[in-house]
């Protein structure tokens, strides 16, 4: 049995429903993100595990016990919130120690393990200063370790690196990943943004409209999306509408051939999901990376290059052709291979297309 | 577990309960007392029988039907009006003067323009009650400068009531005003001065719109208060300018015609209520659009 | 910010002269040596001062309003802290009108209150006592107190109650180590005006006090319109030093600005 259940769970604000039917579980010590677009429930589901929203419908347990029948604070969950909800009239000792003695946990063994936790966090130094003294990251620090001092059996964080600078961020992902995996806690991390959830999570769960639509290791996840939300949501992508207009045979491997309007290529074979009609309209996705360039008419499809955009580790051209602009990354190993305005063959390797359920917008 | 709805319910519940201490004050020390006024203002009143439990209408026909009230009423709001026009005209400018102003100074003067708020109506009456009296401060220093050879009158006038009550009075106003202009984008005063605007126009045609709603709500405060003031009236006016106030602290005290006091009293809340309300719902319709 | 303009500047001189006027007047006459009023004084002396000893009556009302002054303001905080924390966080149906109802002693004419409390309390037989007065001020300084209590329990941010809940805390815990400190600010400034508020009420206590708890501004009241001597002048320049002495607690505590403005502008 998993370590912490989520089953069926809804929760409805009147007419609407901001999570619906959720399943997920969680193995103990597993790094789970809840991915999604704004508003898609995220902070929903967090708030019904830490306790502060009552579902609609649904469980959630933790070891088989049932979570729901725990009020709030007695969960033993540590939550580090977007907004960090630090107490401002504590100091940062202060503020960590509350927990501790919530628990009536004896002043020694409690100044030993603020201290600990502190250290953890590298805040040593700035126990006896005040919250508004300090700069968001050094916050978010003592956020984290105010959740982490009382040994939670769960971490949820909710954005916890949202008001950071892209640097800072970057920063935080790695040591909050090495913290965790330090103390081998359980976390569940809420964020919008996809690559923060590829990089700290073994897991991400992808949500779309209070649905969860796809569980899987990052690279799964982004290597093979199950829906055309999934692919357009995590990381880049051409996204093509077709039709598969030859199938193929039953075997593993085997490859069919779709058509964007004039251009034919190979592709794997559909996934079941895309049903059996002959000629199935699908979504064609192809990585921008995943695209080589060859010279004009040797290619695939050909194109001019529009606009040619300089990344710093990459490039990223955006080449007009008859199946409309398509994207390509480049790393940059050396000068750029094409230049604006010039023709361009482009081909792909058919394993790396992949075939999604049509759907009329992403 | 309990479903959400019961929670909901729980909530609700306990909102209520943390209500409860100072609603059931308010019950007591609010609404009953201001039925019973309210049931005494229908009473009748003898020299030596006292107040009669009798049921009728004829204090409020006495007040409505004689030109003494009539004339009091007037003076009343007449000088609420005046005091409320003058507050604006002064309050207005000065909140804009001590936005502008460095935070330094800023704090130093808002101590001095809306801490008086805190001093005792009774003490500030007094000020101006040894300023205006006949062998009063300004007349003293008007003589010796030989301007005038007579004294102004000023002490039991109305004139002199409107002067002390906008003293009074115009702190509401600065901070009604100080408000609004904190909710305004001083950005558009810099949009207006980038498109050749000068001081006065920015201030006539791009701050005082904004502020207008402070000013609005600060009119509001400033007539009712006015309407409703009792220290300034009765030290500066005495038995000579009677306002609605004091003529009904003197039914009450003096005459002891309770009965007659008290619908003198309900009337002044009716007719105060009323220009609240109507003056809300034209301010409401005005502004709406724009500031909603 | 902007320079105020050499007129508004005159404009602003003017205006402060306005308001600081009657008070400058009143403390002068009071340091007159003569027998009369008279300002600017011919002299500087205490005589007045000293005389307020005498005048046991003075400062036996002074006591009564200090008295009540505390009494009022912390029965109406002890009242409106709880209602402010269900108002200012949660919607329940007859919220809007329990606010204006506790709002209400705001719209209401004060005299009007003042005879209405005359009549409940000589009715109930609590006319003139100090618990009479206590009651009837709790009331008409309750909006001061809600008023800024709400400003501070709205600008709460709840998650830092959320997160104090996460980590063990009991509702009663959150709201003594959590919710009340953060919102400390908020009810000392409204306990500290609905003091002062009471402390200078004479519209309504001029009708339900007797002689044995006449309050100083009634005092002063009875005794300016007999007649205005230097005596009422030394006594109101004491009222206005501990005034403004209780301004600067409240500045440092709060800030008079955010007292006086209801704690959004700033
Ligand atoms: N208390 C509430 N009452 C009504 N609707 C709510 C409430 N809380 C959330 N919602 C709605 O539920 C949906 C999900 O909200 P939630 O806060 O979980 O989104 P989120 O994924 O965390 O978004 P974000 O990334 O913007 O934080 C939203 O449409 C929101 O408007
Ligand atoms: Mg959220």
């Amino acid at each position: 049995m998993a370590f912490l259940e989520l089953k069926g769970l809804t929760k409805r604000f009147g007419e609407i429903a901001a999570v619906e039917n959720f399943d997920l579980s969680v193995e103990r010590g597993e790094f789970v993100s809840l991915l999604g677009p704004s508003g898609c429930g995220k902070t929903t589901t967090l708030q019904m595990i830490a306790g502060f929203e009552t579902p609609s419908a649904g469980s959630i347990t933790l070891e088989g016990r049932d979570l729901l029948a725990i009020k709030a604070r007695s969960r033993g969950i540590g939550i580090v919130f977007q907004s960090y909800a630090l107490f401002p009239h504590m100091t940062v000792a202060q503020n960590v120690e509350f927990g501790l003695e919530m628990r009536k946990i004896a002043a020694p063994e409690r100044r030993q393990r603020v201290a600990e936790a502190l250290a953890l966090v590298h805040l040593e130094a700035l126990a006896d200063r005040y919250p508004r003294a300090m700069s968001g990251g050094q916050r978010q620090r003592v956020a984290l370790a105010r959740a982490l001092v009382i040994r939670p059996e769960i971490l949820l964080l909710d954005e916890p690196l949202s008001n950071l600078d892209a640097k800072l961020r970057e920063e935080m992902q790695l040591e909050l990943r090495g913290i965790q995996q330090r103390m081998g806690v359980t976390t569940i991390l809420v964020t919008h943004d996809q690559t923060e959830a590829m990089a700290l999570s073994d897991r991400v769960a992808v949500m779309h409209r209070g649905r969860l639509v796809q569980v899987a290791r990052p690279l799964e996840a982004y290597e093979h999306p199950r829906s055309d939300f999934v692919s357009s949501f995590l990381g880049k992508t051409n996204r093509l509408e077709g039709k598969v207009v030859e199938r193929a045979g039953e075997r593993a491997g085997d490859l069919c051939r779709v058509a964007v309007g004039e251009t034919v290529f190979a592709a794997p074979a559909p996934p079941p999901e895309i049903g059996k009609d002959a000629r199935p309209r699908v979504i064609v996705s192809v990585r921008p990376e995943k695209v080589e360039f060859r010279a004009a008419g040797a290619g695939l499809v050909d194109g001019t290059v529009a606009a040619r955009i300089f990344l710093g580790d990459h490039w990223l051209y955006q080449i007009e052709t008859p199946l409309g602009v398509l994207l390509v990354t480049r790393q940059n190993v050396g000068p750029a291979e094409v230049e604006t305005g010039g023709s361009v063959g482009l081909a792909w390797d058919a394993a790396q297309v992949r075939l999604l359920p049509f759907e009329e917008t992403a | 577990m309990a479903p959400a709805a019961a929670v909901d319910r729980e909530a609700r519940r306990r909102a209520w309960w943390l209500c409860a201490p100072a609603l059931a004050l308010f019950l007591a020390l609010m609404v009953v007392p201001l039925v019973m006024t309210f049931v005494l203002s229908f009473h009748s009143f003898g020299f030596y029988t006292g107040i009669e439990p009798t049921f009728g209408l004829h204090n409020y026909l006495d007040v409505l039907g004689d030109s003494y009230f009539h004339e009091i009423f007037a003076r009343t709001f007449g000088i609420a009006l005046v005091t409320t026009l003058l507050c604006a005209a002064i309050g207005t400018p000065e909140a804009y003067i001590l936005y502008r102003m460095r935070s330094r100074w800023r704090s130093a003067l808002l101590l001095v323009v809306i801490g008086p708020l805190l001093i005792s109506v009774v003490v500030r009456t007094l000020g101006w009650a040894i300023l205006m009296g006949n062998r009063g401060v300004i007349n003293t220093a008007l003589m010796n400068l030989e301007l005038i050879d007579r004294p102004i009158k000023m002490m039991y006038t109305p004139g002199g009531i409107v002067i002390a009550l906008v003293h009074v009075m115009v702190p509401f106003m600065v901070i009604a005003v100080w408000a609004a202009l904190h909710r305004q984008d001083p950005a558009t005063e810099q949009a207006a001065e980038s498109l050749g605007a000068g001081p006065l126009t920015i201030f006539f045609r791009v701050v005082l719109p904004q502020a207008m709603p402070g000013v609005l709500s600060g009119s509001l405060i400033v007539f009712s208060l006015s309407a409703s003031a009792f220290a300034t009236p009765a030290i500066l006016g005495g038995r000579r300018v009677k306002v609605v106030s004091t003529t009904v602290y003197d039914e009450f005290l003096n005459t002891l015609n309770w009965p007659l006091g008290a619908a003198i009293a309900i009337l002044l809340l009716v007719a105060v209520l009323l220009v609240m309300v109507s003056y809300n719902r034209v301010v409401e319709r005005r502004f709406s659009q724009v500031f909603g | 910010m902007t320079r105020n303009g050499p007129f508004a500047l005159l404009f602003n001189a003017l205006f402060v002269l306005f308001m600081a006027a009657p008070l400058v007047v009143v403390i002068g006459v009071s340091l007159t040596p003569e027998g009369f009023l008279e300002f600017p004084p011919s002299g500087i002396s205490l005589r007045w001062f000293r005389a307020i000893l005498d005048n046991p009556d003075f400062i036996e009302a002074g006591w009564t309003s200090l008295y009540l002054g505390v009494a009022a303001a912390s029965l109406s905080t002890a009242l409106a802290v709880p209602a402010a924390l269900a108002i200012g966080r949660r919607r329940f149906p007859g919220r809007d009108l329990l606010l204006a109802t506790f709002m209400s002693p705001l719209t209401v004419p004060t005299i009007v209150l003042g005879i209405a409390f005359l009549r409940f309390l000589s009715q109930i037989g609590l006319s003139g006592t100090f618990l009479g007065l206590t009651l009837c001020h709790a009331v008409i300084i309750t909006p001061f107190i809600l008023r800024l209590v709400l400003a501070s329990v709205t600008g709460l941010d709840r998650t830092v109650e959320k997160a104090a809940e996460s980590l063990g805390a009991s509702d009663f815990t959150v709201f003594r180590r959590i919710t009340l400190p953060m919102i400390m600010p908020g009810v000392v400034g409204g306990w500290v005006l609905a003091f002062i508020t009471s402390f200078d009420e004479l519209t309504v206590t001029v009708f339900i006090v007797n002689p044995s708890t006449t309050t100083l501004p009634v005092r002063l009241f009875n005794h300016i319109t007999q007649t205005t001597d230097p005596l009422v002048a030394s006594i109101s320049t004491v009222v206005i030093l501990f005034t403004v002495g209780l301004m600067f607690v409240i500045e440092r505590l709060y800030g008079l600005d955010r007292l006086l403005v209801g704690g959004e502008a700033r």
